[in-house]
């Protein structure tokens, strides 16, 4: 037995070994996971790398362009461009995170009790169908309009109209999973449905499933930067990317750098996690060697 | 006497062909009105072309899929009645072995694993009995300690069939339905797997199921054969008997298109004309009757009864007399 445990030691190692030496060889993983990386260290450092506090403002510098003082610039309240997008990485990140999480666990739970009983498949697929007739963006803007303005809402509506999309995706992973001739065999051991779907299917769609919870992510902060944009996200004056987007609009002319930068973050992390993403459907494939 | 393990009276298996909205428009009536009886520690043989519903016979037998009609006896049980708990313990004395080794085996989870999951979903022993006794399976079949902790896509066909056989093995079950166990694996693989399960049925006067389409498998490790044809069970004769003295025409049909191994023989060849009928739109009569190159009136009319030949071949055929 002891002979055995030393056995499944040296091969988990190997098959680690393997798995990250397959990471690194993928270059749109370690790109894409490299930014995000980027990021997420930029806003866990934020009250660290801030030459000043998110809110601080000082009059006298307004809408000063780009220097080594402020190098991304200061807005119409003399506040540090710079400080305000490290800051707003941290809304961004966080809300585009628990998005993420909170759309992949219920897509899935979702996708594969609609796969496995047919009455319920029935019901979860048209409500789905009717979130999905309305415009995600729309549909968020709604649910913001009817919560009212907070982190925590902007991630519940966010995962609410992300969800359905999921649930869809998890569901048609799981039917091709049920079809399979391992699912037939673990109910000829005399398997129940619980097992069956969790233990057997859930790992098996795990990977379409991961796959587009990045882009889920991605998303999220896309869509919280337009509704901060529209009024109805964050709340100001806290900072996140469509907050400091929107209070720059109104200077777009005369500070290029209100727009620029906080639109070139945004833009630079939705493409970093879409290249991870993409790396990583290529990784949980388990074929590829 | 032979001791019947298990009996199966007018099987049917129907499958709904719906159409728009879900509502029912045909059946594919993919088993219809199948008896037979298996003897313990025999190998039956079921063969029939492709579609022919032996693989659905063999999943319906031990409830994987719910039948239409008939029952099924095992051990004076009703399978068909039977509730889920008892379903569940009687798991472990019918097992199945699946035809295709890369589909059977969950991909995520390490072979090990997948032995000692049916053991705990039976709730047999503790973490290290369960342990012990995959292992002890694992070398019954053929594979060594240390293939324990891999995953299925590091094994060839044949391994993986090895495991799947294990699988079924570690219940130390009565019965194994084997659906085409042989079929998909490489010729000099085939006879290593069927060694295997003839050595397994020796130690453990096991029962097999054998589906297949292969007439030399057959010929090989059946004990007794029955023939299907559209769903029907046509022949069922001992495997010489069946071999020597085919009745039925389908059977013989089926046999003139095995090889022969002699070079100089050359065989007469039946070859049928037409298509194989929708088994959703069976033929009336004999189902073999638009096929049969010596189909009578009667043929298309009715449908043919049992005939005994002997005490242990019997045909469905009117011209058998």
């Amino acid at each position: 037995m002891t002979d055995l445990y030393a056995i499944r030691k040296t091969l988990l190692k190997e098959q680690r070994r393997l798995l990250v030496r397959k990471f690194f060889k993928n270059r749109l993983a370690v790109t894409g996971g490299t930014i995000t990386f980027v990021m997420l260290f930029l806003a866990l450092l934020a009250p660290v790398l801030a030459p000043q506090g998110p809110l601080e403002m000082i009059v006298t510098d307004r809408l000063l362009a780009p220097s080594a003082a402020h190098p991304f610039g200061t807005d119409t309240f003399g506040r540090d461009v710079f400080t305000r997008i490290l800051y707003g990485a941290r809304v961004s990140m966080t809300i585009g995170f628990f998005v993420g999480l909170i759309t992949m666990a219920a897509g899935m739970l979702l996708g594969l009790l609609a796969s496995y009983f047919r009455l319920l498949d029935e019901i979860l697929m048209r409500i789905c169908d009717g979130l999905n007739a309305i415009p995600s963006t729309l549909l968020a803007i709604a649910f913001m309009s009817a919560l009212g303005g907070s982190t925590t809402n902007v991630i519940v509506s966010l995962s609410i109209v992300s969800i359905p999309r999921m649930a869809r995706i998890a569901r048609s992973a799981a039917v091709v999973v049920k079809g399979q001739t391992y699912i037939e065999a673990v109910s000829a051991a005399g398997a129940g449905p619980f097992r069956i779907l969790f233990r057997h299917m859930a790992p098996n769609i795990l990977s379409p499933v991961i796959v587009q919870a990045s882009y889920v992510f991605a998303n999220a902060i896309i869509t919280e930067a337009a509704l901060s944009f529209l009024g109805v996200g964050v709340p100001i004056p806290q900072p996140s990317w469509g907050n400091i987007l929107y209070e720059g609009k109104d200077v777009i002319y005369n500070a290029w750098w209100l727009i620029v930068y906080p639109a070139a973050f945004t833009a630079l992390t939705v493409f970093g996690l879409n290249l991870f993403g993409d790396g990583l459907r290529d990784l949980l494939d388990p074929h590829t060697s | 006497m032979r001791e019947e393990i298990l009996r199966a009276e007018h099987i049917k298996m129907y499958f709904p062909i719906r159409g728009a909205l879900g509502k029912i428009r045909n059946y594919v009536k993919a088993v219809d009105d199948v008896s037979l009886s298996l003897y313990k520690g025999e190998t039956y043989g079921l063969v029939g072309e492709t579609g022919c519903g032996k693989s659905t016979l063999g999943r319906t037998l031990i409830r994987l899929l719910k039948a239409t009609g008939g029952t099924v006896t095992y051990k004076g049980k009703n399978l068909f009645t039977i509730n889920e708990k008892e379903l569940r313990r009687l798991c472990r004395e019918l097992q199945m072995v699946f035809q295709d080794p890369y589909t059977s085996l969950n991909p995520r989870m390490r072979v090990g694993e997948a032995l000692t999951e049916v053991l705990k979903i039976q709730g047999i022993g503790d973490k290290d009995a369960r342990m012990a006794d995959a292992l002890s399976v694992f070398e019954k079949v053929g594979l060594l300690p240390e293939h324990f902790y891999r995953f299925p896509h590091e094994f060839s066909g044949g391994q993986r069939q090895r495991i799947g056989l294990a699988r079924a093995l570690i219940l130390n079950p009565e019965l194994i339905i084997c659906d085409e166990p042989v079929s998909a694996l490489d010729v000099s693989v085939q006879s290593q797997i069927i060694n295997l399960l003839l050595d397994m049925q020796e130690e453990r006067g096991l029962t097999y199921l054998f589906i297949s389409h292969d007439m030399s498998v057959i010929r090989y490790i059946a004990d007794r054969v029955g023939v299907m044809y559209l769903g029907h069970l046509v022949e069922e004769a001992p495997v010489d008997d069946l071999f020597l003295s085919p009745s039925h025409p389908y059977t013989q049909v089926l046999l003139s298109a095995v090889p022969s191994d002699d070079p100089h023989v050359r065989k007469e060849r039946v070859i049928l004309e037409g298509d194989l009928p929708s088994p959703a739109n069976p033929p009336a009569g004999c189902v073999f009757s638009t096929r049969c190159p010596y189909a009578k009136q009667i043929c298309r009319e009715k449908k043919p009864e049992c005939t005994d030949i002997n005490e242990t071949h019997r045909v469905y055929c009117h011209l058998t007399k």
